[in-house]
């Protein structure tokens, strides 16, 4: 009843669609976007932003912003997200021109590289600066990319969360258990770069199309506006007799959604329902009705739309909010952030405030170090702080370990309480 | 001495110990009081192939098996052929499951096909490939919405549903403890849930009716039960028990872990008391030299913030399921676990209702058995092999049929 009057409503004026401004940042966010200029996104214009100058050449897309200094020699940020920082630091007024106009900011990074981490959060404060809604999708890299990486990836992902509306982040670890053994090194990349691209598609699709229940960007807006909230997402299709049924299964199943653990947390979660025209309204409510039961304390966004080209299949995706708040007060953090907190040993904080700009002094500073040898000097003295399994399990070393809600219950309690014997 | 019909052998291949409970189930006629389980044997051997619950040494287990099966006999007298085989382990779940079926008689009778087949349609889960089903428990029946049908059979409606307890496990290892006792010789009559079985053996009727929780506090595990409505509505498994508490002493003190398990029999305690402060022991070697000093409040802190965590997580499950307010009857413990001095008074705080310790309850027989908690979930197998017995002999053979009608008949006349 609703979708019809909702549609009655839409035909004689219909809402103005928001100017949307996709920018892929950094290498991988240039590759990114090449994916996605390829892609459905018609309306929306396209930026790339990064240091080096040949992966700029290369892209397609209509608006190239280098960032440079004399200082840097051409040589990019070199894999340190501070230089990153200052880079865009010094060249604010350029992005927050390259905003102006849009209603809505997609930045597309890959997180754990110099300009990835370091321009991401200024763009996106550049963005919020020139009034629009920004939402940035990010690969966080796989673990075997080392250590630092990950800090890098983790210190910018914080940051960007500070920032940002909405950060929809692709732990690029956990697509492994999506992809099989023998994938190259090239189509993984592929892979996860797709993953993320379907998550901006989803986000489009629910802006932009004509819905059987549509979703107004004001919706949108509403929901993830000043949440500074990480977000998981995951895209399913089925088809056949049973797909809504099918659908729900998968998804409760995805590896991206912790195996359904994330609908659960979540606050704020956002459905895009797509089918062919035998799309029916009680396959829509089925759909529906599992996944809020799935969600008790979320709100829900949803929205179905037609496509004709999916004939007989059903396609979904859901972007699940946790809130930044309600995540510090979880004890029990996912292994690959206790890892990498554990690594940096000083990161407990959670809401890490926006990071200020820096002085014309500092900037400089940053820009002429030069090589690994100006690193930071903590950073060679966070091998003390790995997580090293030092307490011995003594009888149950080789049992299989009892973890509740991420806790190994093996390890005797008083230790994990930090209760001291004197 | 060689009818062996009314013998039911409960057998629980546990982390500390390997209980076999040997009981005869009476026929007390028309009084129902009198009719019960007597236990008339126990045997009993320290197990050494089992961790958290579960075979990790199966040759080792056999072993004990065999010695504590052997004991029982010969207390009891009799020859055991088939046993009630308790499980548990981290892998054991229950969830609620609800079963729909449509009433379509013209009359709008439920039968017992009605019955049946909604029974059916609620066993009809969607378990992971790799798991089987312990128990499935009835719990209440539906008519049209309407709540708390026990018999619906009879009642008219259009629609009938019923809510399942379903208790599921991991097939392999469930086997793997049959096939121990299959190997002996010995037949498995069921399998039976070690947490279920406990509560069998300590819940009368009233307690069930006005909610409880049975906290069996294992070598290995602490399984847990809860009934609220005479019905079970939760179980659960928590894969930590007594050994934890002896593993962290023997961390904490840096003493073995036999010597840990020592000290927690005999200076262990669930609180921490004020005489306790400063207060030492002194470990010696077989020949009376000393060998380390250990302070007691170390060990009953250690000790007390074990148990305290565990009463919490089960305390926060069954927050999380809202079942906390149900539970009028109180907490009942037992299990090896339920010895510790002063554990209901750590329980207390944390569950904020009142614990006690459990008591078997229309079991007779050894008295040395019955007052034991780390014998209760032996007795609650046997019971629960009782039951089932009784349940067999309640649909009697047309022979029997006809005698008891007779019977009936010439009392009246």
């Amino acid at each position: 009843m609703k979708a019809k009057t909702e549609n009655h409503a839409a035909v004689p004026q219909p809402a103005p669609r928001p100017a949307v401004k996709i920018f892929g940042v950094g290498g991988a966010g240039v590759q990114l976007l090449d994916m996605v200029i390829g892609g459905e996104f018609t309306g929306a214009s396209y930026a790339v932003i990064d240091t080096d100058g040949p992966s700029l050449a290369a892209s397609p897309a209509p608006v190239k912003i280098q960032l440079e200094t004399k200082l840097l020699r051409g040589l990019g940020t070199g894999g340190d997200p501070e230089r990153g920082r200052a880079l865009a630091e010094e060249q604010f007024a350029t992005l927050k021109t390259a905003c102006e106009g849009a209603t809505v900011v997609f930045i597309l990074a890959g997180l754990g590289g110099g300009a990835g981490s370091g321009i991401s959060s200024v763009l996106a404060r550049a963005g919020k600066e020139a009034g629009a809604l920004v939402l940035a999708f990010v690969t966080l890299p796989f673990a075997c990319e080392g250590n630092r990486r990950q800090q890098q990836a983790q210190q910018g992902l914080d940051e960007l969360k500070a920032v940002a509306d909405g950060v929809i982040c692709l732990p690029n670890q956990k697509t492994f258990k999506l992809i099989d053994e023998n994938t190259s090194v090239l189509d993984t990349f592929r892979i996860t770069g797709g993953l993320l691209l379907e998550s901006v598609r989803g986000v489009w699709r629910l802006l932009t199309r004509r819905g059987l229940i549509q979703i107004h960007f004001d919706d949108l807006r509403a929901l993830v506006h000043d949440r500074h909230s990480e977000s998981v997402f995951a895209c399913i299709e089925t088809s056949g007799a049973a797909r809504s049924r099918e659908i729900v299964e998968k998804l409760l199943a995805h590896p991206l959604l912790d195996e359904g653990r994330a609908l659960a947390e979540a606050d704020a979660v956002l459905v895009s329902l797509m089918g062919g025209k035998d799309l029916t309204m009680a396959e829509v409510n089925r759909v529906m009705e599992q996944i809020s039961r799935q969600c008790e304390q979320a709100q829900i966004i949803m929205g179905a739309a037609v496509d004709e080209t999916l004939k007989n299949r059903l396609c979904i995706t859901v972007i699940a909010a946790k809130n930044a708040v309600a995540r510090a007060e979880v004890p029990a953090d996912t292994p690959d952030q206790t890892l990498s907190r554990g690594a940096s040993g000083r990161m407990a904080a959670h809401a890490i405030p926006v990071a200020p700009p820096l002085n014309l002094e500092q900037r400089e500073q940053i820009m002429s170090r030069r090589g690994a040898r100006v690193r930071k000097p903590g950073s060679k003295m966070l091998q003390t702080q790995l997580p090293l399994a030092i307490i011995s399990k003594g009888r149950f070393d080789k049992s299989e370990p009892t973890i509740h809600k991420g806790e190994d219950l093996d390890i005797p309690t008083y230790i994990r309480r930090g209760v001291a014997l004197n | 001495m060689f009818d062996n019909s009314n013998i039911i052998v409960g057998l629980e291949i546990g982390t500390s110990k390997i209980c076999a409970v040997v009981g005869e189930s009476r026929e007390g006629g028309a009084d129902p009081a009198k009719s019960g389980l007597n236990i008339i044997g126990l045997g009993q051997a320290r197990s050494r192939g089992v961790r958290k619950g579960e075979l990790v040494d199966a040759q080792q287990a056999e072993e004990d098996v065999r010695n504590a099966i052997v004991e029982a006999e010969q207390m009891a007298d009799v020859e055991i052929r088939s046993v009630y085989l308790g499980v548990t382990g981290g892998h054991i779940r229950g969830f609620n499951n609800r079963g729909v079926h449509p009433v379509v008689s013209a009359d709008r009778e439920i039968t017992e096909d009605d019955v049946q087949d909604v029974i059916k349609n609620a066993k009809a889960i969607n378990l992971p490939t790799e798991n089987s089903v312990v128990h499935a428990i009835r719990q209440h029946f539906f008519v049209d919405g309407q709540d708390g049908v026990t018999n619906p059979v009879g009642m008219l409606g259009s629609r009938l549903e019923v809510d399942m307890h379903v208790v599921h496990g991991n097939t392999n290892r469930l086997q793997n403890a049959i096939r121990l006792v299959k190997g002996m010789q010995l037949e498995v009559d069921e399998i039976v849930f070690n947490g279920l079985a406990s509560s069998l053996a300590l819940l009368t009727n009233e307690q069930k009716e006005l909610g409880a929780l049975v906290i069996d506090i294992g070598g290995g595990t602490t399984d847990y039960v809860v009934y609220t409505d005479g019905v079970i509505k939760h179980t659960g498994v928590l894969a930590v028990g007594g050994d934890h508490v002896s593993n962290d002493l023997a961390y904490g003190l840096k003493v073995p872990l036999s010597r840990a398990e020592k000290l927690k029999l005999e200076h262990g305690s669930a609180l921490v008391d004020d005489a306790a402060k400063g207060q030492t022991v002194t470990i010696t070697n077989e020949l009376g030299l000393p060998l380390k000093t250990v302070n007691i409040e170390h060990l009953r802190r250690i000790m007390s913030l074990r148990l305290e965590e565990i009463f919490q997580l089960v305390t926060q499950d069954l927050e999380q399921l809202g079942l906390l307010d149900y539970l009028r009857a109180g907490v009942f413990l037992c299990g090896g676990g339920a010895r510790v001095p002063h554990i209901a008074e750590l329980a207390e705080p944390i569950l904020q209702m009142p614990v006690s310790l459990g008591q078997t309850n229309s079991v007779s027989g050894l008295k040395s058995a019955l007052g034991q908690p780390e014998f209760v979930t032996g007795i609650g197998l046997a019971k629960f092999g009782s039951f089932k017995a009784r349940k067999r002999e309640g649909r009697p053979s047309l022979a029997q049929g006809i005698k008891g009608a007779l019977g009936r008949f010439l009392q009246r006349s």
